[in-house]
């Protein structure tokens, strides 16, 4: 069943990159390249567990801040997937929903979607796996009124975990894609 | 003082001369070898103290270093010096009845000779003790900063006259260490020898590096680098840390793998949907030819021994499974794993009808053997996320990633399973272990 669903989205996928063309991301012709080294993060992409928890706290579901968008609350801008699963879950639609709308009314928004995967097997695999999820959240936000200029998806795989463990509520926290709001 | 013999296409020309920069060879923690199990059967064998001949204090200690390597081989107990009744460096020396009494069947003697300002020659020879007859003699030149590298080539030599199997003691290892908390931490690229001494760090990244893979003539290394906030594959020359960007496209650019010719690299990309397709890139010429296009995850290529396949994980049937292709793309790729589940990155001995998989076993991911001949797998490890098999270059044994509480550590096991060992580390993950080629000069 998995499968059916897996090829159906490639399909989708298939039709989408025809359309969609690259992304702006590439940055082949930096000559700056080595000056990366060392360098931090841009954006929001080293969210951890710890920054997850500090939003549990105060962000009240509905009121306040956005749900979708850069103000969104950090608890609003990652989605968790099963163990070797790609499917996004149908409790994310009304964060997705509301990231797609703020994306169709923002033109100019770009967004990058981080995939990543838990520690077990092997890394390039999990590479793959991290993409799928990435691709998997990219279907939604098209669906949801994003266009595919305004999204870029990366996979870490397993190589920059939220959290360091090996238990499965670790495992859990670590099968995310992040959205990153690119200034 | 950059690589002449590949010419690649102008956006990809990144020809960087970084040696100062990469090439820090500071001191980085070292691995230890703790021997783990399997040594119940190795072969008793004395390393006598080689004698220095000439004045002050010995240069080096050769008998440690060959006495460290044969006991790490698994298949030699080197006995304790102290055990020793005497201490021969020339033949006519040795009254055989003082080892045979100690049940050593093998024993080396040897002398460290110096010849010339900062030059030596290790004189050895291997005995049988039983039988009372040399096995092995040979005379080494060395400088003085080759003296460690000489001592592993002995150990080779003698390792290579007892049991008819190549040395490895003069190889090396690449990995990859982490260090720092989640979301900050220091990614490295380190060379180390075989024994984990001399270990220098090649790339520090901020952002994650993985899949070191080594050139057939062991000079240059691939891999991949985060650095551009994207998967990009790399070659950087050992020795002047010149490095070229090979593979930047939008989208994955992973896990790299050298021909054994050294002209082409198979790598993974992904198209626009985020699909994994496995390629292989000629170097010379920038020719990329695709070899799969199915909708599933395929990654990890490897090649066969002789060139003429390429070996590569593939989530097809539904999960991972092991298939191979012929390396031009014809034909249909052919499934090598039905055992389990979960079947990924392929290494291919580089003597024997076997590949080593991660492979999951009831749960626990761990180094698998496959016999293609036979077609049965055997789980070689007992870790519970034991991961990224390389061979080393005689086939005897595979090097892996696995974990000591919550740490990652290198091991190494016997391609047969018997032999195990772990490599400790004194701080950080230390994972990705890729065992180099053999040096051949």
């Amino acid at each position: 069943m998995k499968r059916i669903e897996s090829v159906a989205i490639a399909l989708v996928l298939v039709v989408l990159a025809g359309c969609g063309g690259q992304s702006g991301t590439a940055q082949q012709d930096d000559p700056d390249l080595f000056g990366e080294y060392g360098g931090g993060e841009q954006g929001g992409a080293d969210t951890t567990g710890a920054s997850d928890d500090e939003f549990r706290e105060g962000s009240a579901f509905g009121d306040g801040a956005p749900m979708g968008g850069p103000g969104a609350a950090a608890d609003n801008r990652i989605i968790y997937f099963e163990f070797d699963q790609s499917d996004v879950d149908s409790d994310y639609a009304d964060v997705l929903r509301a990231h797609g709308s703020y994306l169709a009314a923002n033109a100019g928004a770009r967004l990058r979607l981080e995939g990543h995967a838990d520690e077990r097997g092997s890394r390039e695999y999990n590479l793959g796996l991290g993409e799928r999820r990435a691709q998997a959240v990219k279907q939604v936000l098209l669906l949801q009124g994003a266009s595919a200029g305004q999204l870029s998806t990366v996979s870490y795989g397993e190589e920059r975990p939220a959290s360091i463990g090996s238990d499965e509520s670790t495992w859990g926290l670590n099968r995310r894609v992040e959205l990153v709001y690119q200034r | 003082m950059y690589f002449k013999s590949i010419v690649l296409g102008k956006s990809l020309a990144w020809l960087v001369l970084a040696a100062g920069y990469f090439l820090a060879s500071s001191a980085v923690a070292q691995l230890r070898i703790e021997i783990s199990e399997g040594t119940e059967q190795a072969v008793p064998i004395a390393v006598v103290p080689f004698a220095w001949t000439g004045s002050g204090a010995a240069p080096f200690d050769v008998s440690a270093v060959v006495a460290a390597d044969l006991q790490r081989s698994g298949r030699f107990s080197p006995i304790p010096t102290r055990d020793m009744l005497q201490q021969p460096s020339t033949a006519r020396e040795i009254d055989l009845d003082d080892w045979r009494i100690l049940g050593v069947e093998k024993i080396v003697i040897g002398q460290l000779i110096p010849a010339g300002a900062d030059e030596y020659t290790i004189q050895f020879q291997v005995f049988d003790v039983f039988r009372g007859e040399q096995l092995l003699g040979y005379r080494q030149p060395s400088s003085r900063l080759g003296l460690r590298r000489a001592s592993h080539r002995v150990a080779d030599m003698i390792y290579e006259e007892l049991t008819g199997i190549e040395g490895v003691f003069s190889t090396r290892i690449a990995y990859i260490t982490v260090a720092g908390a989640a979301g900050n931490q220091t990614h490295r690229l380190i060379v180390a020898d075989a024994d984990g001494e001399n270990a220098r760090v090649l790339v520090s990244s901020g952002q994650p590096l993985l899949s070191p893979a080594w050139s057939p003539d062991g000079r240059r290394l691939a891999y991949v680098s985060f650095e551009n906030q994207n998967s990009e594959i790399f070659i950087q020359d050992l020795r002047s840390g010149a490095r070229q960007r090979v593979s930047a496209r939008p989208g994955i650019n992973s896990a790299p793998a050298w021909s054994p010719d050294g002209r082409r690299l198979a790598l993974v990309r992904s198209g626009g949907d985020g699909n994994l397709d496995v390629y292989t890139l000629e170097l010379a010429t920038q020719v990329l030819t695709r070899l799969t296009r199915r909708g599933s995850i395929d990654t990890e290529p490897a090649w066969s021994a002789d060139g003429k396949r390429i070996l590569f994980t593939s989530d097809r049937s539904g999960s991972p499974q092991i298939y191979a292709i012929a390396a031009d793309g014809s034909g249909r790729p052919k499934r090598l794993s039905f055992e389990g589940n979960y079947n990924a990155r392929p290494r291919v001995s580089p003597t024997a009808e076997q590949i080593a998989v991660v492979h999951n076993d009831r749960g626990n991911y761990r180094i698998a053997a496959i016999d293609l001949g036979r077609g049965f797998t055997q789980v070689l490890t007992d870790g519970v996320l034991d991961e990224s098999p390389s061979f080393a270059p005689n086939g005897e044994t595979l090097i892996y990633a696995t974990r000591q509480g919550n740490r990652g550590v290198l091991a190494t096991v016997s391609a047969d399973g018997r032999i195990r060992q772990r490599l400790s580390s004194l701080d950080g993950d230390v994972r990705e272990p890729a065992w180099s080629p053999q040096r051949r000069n």
